[in-house]
Order: C-alpha cells, then structure tokens, then sequence
C-alpha cells in the first residue's frame, strides 16, 4: 500500500488538538512541560469546556503557557497561583480554574498559598510538575532536589546536612482535610502519558462536584538542568526519581 | 487483518529530542541528517513500511508535532 493512500483526513488517528496554539514552545527540546500542556488541552477538548476554563500560570519555564494553550489565563506572582485561582474561583464558581505549578514555585516560595488553598479544601485542580530544580534560572537545587543530586547551587550533590532533605509536598497535601485527590504520575513513554491524561481528567471532574482541591503532582525532567540528554533524562528520572517519588494516587475520596 | 500506519511530522516544529524514536516499537524513525531552520535533526519516517500506527511516537511528543494515520488491511 501506498503511503500516499494511508495519509488521508479519514485515516487520522492521532495529531495536534485544536486546543493547542501554533505558537512554538519556548522550552529545551524534551521538555516535559510540552507534554503536560498537551495534555491539559486534550482534556480540556475533550470535556469541551474551552469557555469555562481559567489557566493561572506560575513563574518558573512554564510562565508562558498562556501562549500554547487557548483558553482564559491569569499569571501568578511567584508562588501565589493557588491564591489567584481561590479568587478566581470564588468568583467565577462556574468555571473550571487550575494552576500549573513548578516545584520551584509550589514547593518553595509558594509553600503557604498550596498549603492553605489545599487545606481550604478550593475547588480548583493543581497541575505540579517536579522536576526536581529550578528550570528558568539555570539550574539550581529545589525543595524536591534529591540527596547527592549536582546542580548549579550544589556541584558536589545535595547533602542533607547542609541543604536539608528533598521535600515529598505531595504526601504532605495528601494530609490535608481539604484535599480529595492527590496522585503521582509521570509523562515518560506512551502508557503513563495515558494514565497522566486520566488523572487530569478526574481532577477537572472533582473541581465541579464541591469535593474540594485535586492535586495532581507529574514527576517530570528538566534535561537543560540535569545535563542529559532528553531521552537519559527520562531514564535517569525512572531509576532515581521514581524510587522517591513513587508513582501512582496517594488519595482518592 | 494487519494495520499499517504513517506519521507525518511538523519539520520546523521538531525539535529532534528523539522521545519518539525511543518509543516506537517498530523502530519506523530517525533523525534527518539535515537540520530544520533552527538547526534541529527533525524526526521522519525512515523506515515507512514497519510503522503500525500504534500513536506512542506522537502520544509522548512534547511539541505534538506528530499526526498519525491508520489503515486496516
Ligand atoms: C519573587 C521571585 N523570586 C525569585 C525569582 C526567580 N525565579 C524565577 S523562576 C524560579 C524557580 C523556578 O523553578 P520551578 O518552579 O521549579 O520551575 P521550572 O522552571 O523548573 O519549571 C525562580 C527562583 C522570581 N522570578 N521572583
Ligand atoms: S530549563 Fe528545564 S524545565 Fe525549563 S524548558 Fe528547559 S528542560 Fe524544560
Ligand atoms: S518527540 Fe517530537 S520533537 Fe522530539 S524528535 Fe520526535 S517529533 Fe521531534
Ligand atoms: S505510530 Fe507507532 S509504529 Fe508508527 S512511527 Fe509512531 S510509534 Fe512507530
Ligand atoms: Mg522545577
């Protein structure tokens, strides 16, 4: 059979979602933030609630997500998402709002505002990508930094008696009363792409059942940061990432 | 019944980080020898014959510059 005959409208299976601008990602080639927004369009396309969706976006590589996905945006100071989609919330309570967050931004100057939106129990969806640094500003130790892990602000690996231990937020919030789902995936290869697209399926649900927050952390990679290339990157993450930050709900009510 | 399968890939969109290749379990794709405006080793179908069009290439591009097509025969 000719290729010709097999590349026709009909015999598409698979491409871009609509949802998604043409606009070109701005990150390193790899990058699991691409995945991610790709599939928070998907969702969001497939629920068809393009009108009713607020993005609120964090500082951190994924400041300019408002330029990939097409829907309403708010940008956050760094780490305030959580308190900018509670307003937004309240206000719009017929919206569906999330913030997307990095470890950076959610996990350490952001610490109050996820804590206390999450004990609030608001019904938005956290979108929280680990990738175990700071991205943006070139690479130096975060939060969720693992022991003996180089990056530019530990180049002889993260010891925790000097830079403290890599913080598990996700089993944190999972504590918190206000919280009705926390989980932990990853975008890696096409099987946990699917289960990831599920996870963010359920927590826009959640968002409109007055059920209270859905956090849903994605272990992802930062090639530029870990210095791999994307495709080490993402079995460095599977041989060291995972073992800390295991994979799979944490909570489901 | 066989299926075979075709992407088609955005070359300028292509940032060559091979994801795809790496999760392509008929090896169906390489990176060009040439390089796209940006100066990226696009992704192409090397081997057209072998693709299934099973979507895993297009599911983990992070730039979503895969369409994937699909015939039963
Ligand atoms: C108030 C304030 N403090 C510090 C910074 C510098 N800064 C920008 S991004 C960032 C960390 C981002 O890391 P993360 O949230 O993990 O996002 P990533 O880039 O890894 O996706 C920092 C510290 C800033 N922009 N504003
Ligand atoms: S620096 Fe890291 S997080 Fe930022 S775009 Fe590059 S790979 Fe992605
Ligand atoms: S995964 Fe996407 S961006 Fe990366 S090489 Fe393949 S087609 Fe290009
Ligand atoms: S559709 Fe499947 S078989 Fe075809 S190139 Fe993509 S991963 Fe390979
Ligand atoms: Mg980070």
């Amino acid at each position: 059979m000719d290729i010709k005959d097999i590349i026709k409208p009909e015999n598409r299976v698979y491409g871009k979602t609509p949802l998604l601008t043409d606009n070109v990602m701005h990150y390193c080639p790899g990058c699991s933030h691409g995945t991610v927004h790709k599939l928070i369009a998907e969702v969001i396309d497939e629920m068809g609630i393009q009108e009713q969706t607020i993005g609120v976006s964090p500082v951190g590589c994924s400041v300019f997500a408002y330029n990939y996905l097409d829907i309403d945006w708010q940008q956050a100071a760094h780490g305030r998402a959580p308190a900018l989609a509670t307003a937004t919330k309240r206000l719009h309570p017929e919206k569906y709002v999330f913030t997307y967050q990095g470890d950076g931004d959610l996990a350490s100057i952001g610490t109050a505002e996820i804590m206390h939106a999450c004990n609030r129990g608001e019904n938005i969806v956290v979108i929280f990508i680990n990738n175990a640094i700071y991205g943006m500003t070139g690479g130096q130790m975060a939060p969720t930094t693992l022991i003996g892990m180089k990056t530019a602000t530990t180049p002889y690996g993260r010891d925790p008696k000097l830079h403290g231990n890599p913080l598990k937020i996700t089993e944190l919030i999972a504590q918190l009363d206000g919280t009705c789902f926390v989980t932990r995936q990853s975008v890696h290869n096409p099987g946990n792409v699917r289960k990831a697209k599920k996870a963010i399926r359920k927590a826009f649900e959640n968002s409109m059942m007055d059920k209270g927050t859905s956090f849903v952390e994605i272990v992802g990679t930062c090639n530029s940061g870990w210095k791999l290339s994307p495709v080490q990157s993402n079995e460095w993450m599977v041989e060291n990432m995972f073992p800390k930050y295991p994979l799979g709900d944490i909570k489901d009510i | 019944m066989a299926l075979r399968g075709a992407i088609v890939v955005d070359n300028e969109k292509c940032k060559g980080c091979g994801v795809c290749l790496a999760n392509c379990p008929t090896d169906t794709i390489a990176l060009a020898k040439e390089v796209n405006s940006k100066g990226y080793n696009f992704a192409f179908m090397a081997s057209p014959e072998s693709c299934t069009g099973c979507t895993n290439c297009a599911t983990v591009c992070p730039d979503s510059c895969i369409t994937v097509y699909r015939v039963k025969i």
